[in-house]
């Protein structure tokens, strides 16, 4: 079947799905989606819909991105709009049911917003919302629309038109329109794809392979997961030009473990392909022959890095080794390589669809195009967003991610995972391209975005990464392996009240010999999370060193908890809570808690009632409380906390 | 990965060994005995049988024609491999950073609390085995834990204890 006639077929399905008289149900159930409950919302959607015998056609999409509002359900009458419900239950989907498809109340207090032309009465526009607003969707624009599983809907929607345009160039025509676009790397570094390209098809070898890295191995960030899942297509045909472009006959792409249900989607794509003869010998009657296999990671982090990732498809372990020799000259098997990230090689697909300026016209300077983060952390609207470069950090943060969690303070945003840092306040209004968040002494990373508030420790965190690239830390260089156990040593040191002034000084200084003498990226990068928080938070270290306090709280060794006399009702609800049975007092006697004995659990703080409030956490000096628990008669005081 | 098939340590009957001997056979027989099938072979026995059998390592580099010590190697290095039988229900409790910022700690120490093991352990039943992950990829829902493919986001101390009920492991 030649690609027309695929295309043809294809555009009416899509067609008769929209023109079809029977009501359409949209379920989100990417794993976030199935993590919130859609599986169950999709099994009452089934039987509701039998029970009132309503003919409907259940779509299950992928994830469009307002994880904090899953389960989502769209529904959409015919001649009508979209709606889109969030929250949505087992036992909301079937008052839906019952109120929109048969009685035809559209129900505007469940729903979030509407999709497409026209309007319903009561919702408003889901795009003209804070939280879509000013996002951009170049790479995410079909997940939630279509069925991941089904090729027709990818090709109906413009679907490997991209490399059809491509097989009718010469390669090196298709990697000058990807350098015109600007496309740069979505994996972390930011390297110009054109130009990484070049180097390979330019090396010499008739062998030459291209991976795509699907390791998303940065904790906190799930984009990518988000995109094999919602819309595998756009990443192999992203490939499929790539290959071409370079010359390459084979390809690997490398899949976390921990995604199975991308491996799924991933392996149901290959299958459809392989189907449309889109892949194998000939694509499309051309010479151009191209064979792809998925290869399941086993959990390293480390394995997300180029050279041990290609260590990681030939068998061995996930070691990195020295640069040079490129991937580009040596890389798997010792052939000519490209490796991209999942999202670069979607780009490709949109970017050889519709053209290097149009994309171009998107972004900064020197970032072109959009980039997707994964917001979440403290934030109101977690989620996996798609924002054009230069936008800022205040618009990702207080208009989409709409606030911080509970009216609290906000402290920093962390990007670059374990390889980043936090930057402060201060960088609100910077605008988010690879250039600024590096000055700033951030990284882009590969786009999570984990917001912190005034309940967040920095030096906890700085301890957190640090202990996890340790534990990712290979072991082949020393620098690395050693290294980061000494700073994590001294950091635990400091979180738990034994830290020394000479401390900071001496992580900056050990900082600073890893980052120089460490084989690959992982231990290179290591210790920005302490640097940059050393940087920008240098007070919170001073006081867990010299104060021995933790001011946000958080540090266990460093914080205590005891009863407010003025408040303290004698209730005996966290007397009788406290699992180390660490509170005296009485019915109507002041309790008070025994330090030796708290465990400092939290569980009196979490269950005095809030119109008590007594307990209370502190870090640093105790004001003075009785030691013995006294009848709050005899206490001679007004009682305050009384209501 | 919840499965029904995990050892039993030592004292399998015959029978279940040998059943197990078969299967590892036709595992191999799948594969063309390249170096590049290592952890795909691994990873498939892991499933059969739980965790990674002494025996079955030496037969696998039998058949690829390396060195005992290489798989050896490879087995320790990953770490989803396990050398030693682990529960049959395996927990998994997310600290990536997206959970660390909403207190994975707490609900990391609830499960703890309420399995009366640390993560790396099975209980001595071998009924459930605890392992903290670095991130599941479901951030958004953080903090998250994961039963079989079961994925529960929002978590908080309270519903740990009812999602271990569900699988009959509350204390
Ligand atoms: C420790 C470490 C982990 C990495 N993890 C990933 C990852 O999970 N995904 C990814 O695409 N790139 C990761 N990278 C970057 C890759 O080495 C490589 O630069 C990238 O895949 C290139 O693709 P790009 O040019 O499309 O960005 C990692 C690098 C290091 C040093
Ligand atoms: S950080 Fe816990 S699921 Fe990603």
């Amino acid at each position: 079947m030649s690609f027309a006639d695929i295309q043809k077929q294809a555009i009416a399905e899509w067609q008769a799905l929209h023109d079809s008289r029977k009501p359409r149900i949209l379920v989100g159930t990417a794993t976030c989606g199935r993590a919130a409950g859609a599986e169950a919302v999709l099994a009452a959607i089934d039987k509701e819909l039998r029970e009132q015998n309503i003919d409907a056609i259940v779509i299950q999409v992928g994830c469009i991105g307002l994880c904090y509002a899953e389960p989502l359900v769209d529904i959409i009458k015919p001649g009508r709009p979209r709606i889109c419900y969030g929250n949505v239950t087992p036992e909301i989907v079937a008052q839906l049911i019952e109120d929109y498809l048969v009685k035809d109340n559209p129900r505007p207090d469940l729903a979030l917003g509407t999709i497409g032309d026209g309007g319903v009465d009561g919702i408003p526009n889901l795009f003209g919302l804070p939280v879509l607003k000013s996002q951009l969707r170049i790479v995410l624009r079909r997940c939630g629309f279509i069925d991941p599983t089904n090729i027709n809907h990818y090709i109906a929607n413009g679907g490997y038109s991209g490399l059809v345009k491509a097989l009718a160039m010469k390669p090196e025509e298709i990697i000058e329109e990807v350098k015109k676009s600007g496309l740069r790397g979505r994996g972390g570094a930011g390297f110009p794809t054109g130009q990484k390209w070049e180097f390979c098809r330019k090396s010499p070898g008739e062998e030459k392979y291209i991976i795509c890295n699907a390791d998303e191995g940065d904790p906190g960030a799930f984009m990518n997961r988000s995109l094999l899942e919602g819309d595998p297509h756009s990443v192999l045909e992203g490939m499929l030009i790539g290959a071409y472009a370079i010359g390459a006959k084979e390809g690997y792409i490398y899949c976390r473990a921990e995604y199975p249900l991308a491996l799924e989607r991933l392996r149901i794509a290959l299958k459809q392909l392989k189907e449309y003869q889109l892949i194998g010998d000939n694509i499309l009657g051309s010479n151009f022959s191209f064979h792809l296999k998925i290869k399941e990671g086993a959990g390293a982090f480390v394995c997300g890095e180029e050279t041990a990732l290609m260590a990681s498809i030939e068998g061995k372990r996930g070691m990195p080794r020295s640069r040079p020799p490129f991937p580009a000259v040596s890389g798997l098997w010792g052939k000519p390589t490209n490796i991209n990230n999942v999202e670069t090689w979607a780009n490709v697909a949109a970017i050889m669809q519709r053209g290097a300026s149009w994309y171009a016209s998107y972004g900064t300077q020197g970032s072109k195009g959009t980039k997707t983060f994964s917001l979440v952390g403290k934030v109101e609207r977690t989620g996996l967003i798609e924002v054009p470069f230069g936008i800022t950090m205040r618009q990702i943060i207080y208009e989409i991610g709409g606030s911080i969690l509970k009216g609290k303070r906000f402290k920093g945003v962390q990007t670059g995972g374990p390889s980043g840092g936090c930057l402060p306040p201060d960088f609100l209004d910077t605008p988010v391209d690879y250039d600024s968040l590096t000055s700033a002494g951030s990284i882009m990373g590969s786009g999570g975005m984990i917001v912190m508030d005034e309940d967040t420790c920095m030096v906890d965190m700085a301890r957190f990464f640090i202990s996890f690239t340790q534990l990712e830390s290979c072991g082949k260089c020393i620098p690395c392996r050693w290294g980061t156990k000494q700073m994590l040593d001294i950091l635990e040191d400091i979180v738990n009240g034994r830290g020394k002034p000479e401390d900071i000084e001496l992580l900056q200084e050990l900082a600073e010999s890893i980052k120089d003498g460490s084989l690959c990226g992982l231990g290179q990068t290591a210790p920005n999370p302490v640097l940059t928080s050393i940087r920008y938070f240098r007070d919170e270290y001073k006081a867990h060193v010299e104060e021995k306090r933790c001011p946000a709280l958080v540090c266990n060794a460093l914080i205590s908890y005891y009863i407010d006399p003025e408040k303290c009702q004698g209730c005996i609800i966290c007397l009788r809570s406290c699992p180390a049975g660490a509170i005296k007092g009485g019915k109507r006697v002041i309790h008070v808690i025994d330090q030796d004995k708290c465990t400092k659990c939290g569980t009196c703080l979490d269950i005095c009632p809030p119109r008590f409030n007594a307990v209370v956490k502190t870090s640093g000096e105790r004001p003075a409380v009785p030691e013995e628990p006294v009848p709050i008669s005899s206490a001679g005081k007004t009682r305050g906390g009384q209501q | 990965m919840a499965n029904s098939s995990v050892a039993q340590g030592a004292q399998a009957p015959l029978e279940k060994e040998m059943a197990r001997q078969q299967r590892l056979d036709e595992i191999l027989s799948s594969y063309q005995g390249n170096e590049e099938e290592l952890i795909p072979i691994l990873q498939q026995v892991q499933q059969v049988f739980g965790y990674l059998p002494e025996p079955a390592m030496k037969k696998i580099a039998k058949f690829l024609k390396l060195p005992e010590s290489t798989i050896f190697g490879v087995g320790t290095f990953y770490a989803q491999f396990k050398l030693v039988p682990s529960g049959r229900n395996i927990i998994r409790v997310c600290r990536g950073t997206a959970c660390h910022v909403r207190g994975a700690t707490g609900i990391l120490g609830e499960v703890e609390k309420q399995l009366g093991i640390k993560p790396g352990e099975s209980t001595s039943d071998l009924e459930y085995a605890l392992e903290a992950i670095a991130c599941f990829g479901s951030c958004a829902l953080a903090p998250v834990m994961v039963i079989g493919n079961n994925v529960y986001g929002r978590m908080t101390p309270a519903k740990v204890k009812e999602v271990l009920a569900n699988v009959g492991a509350e204390r």
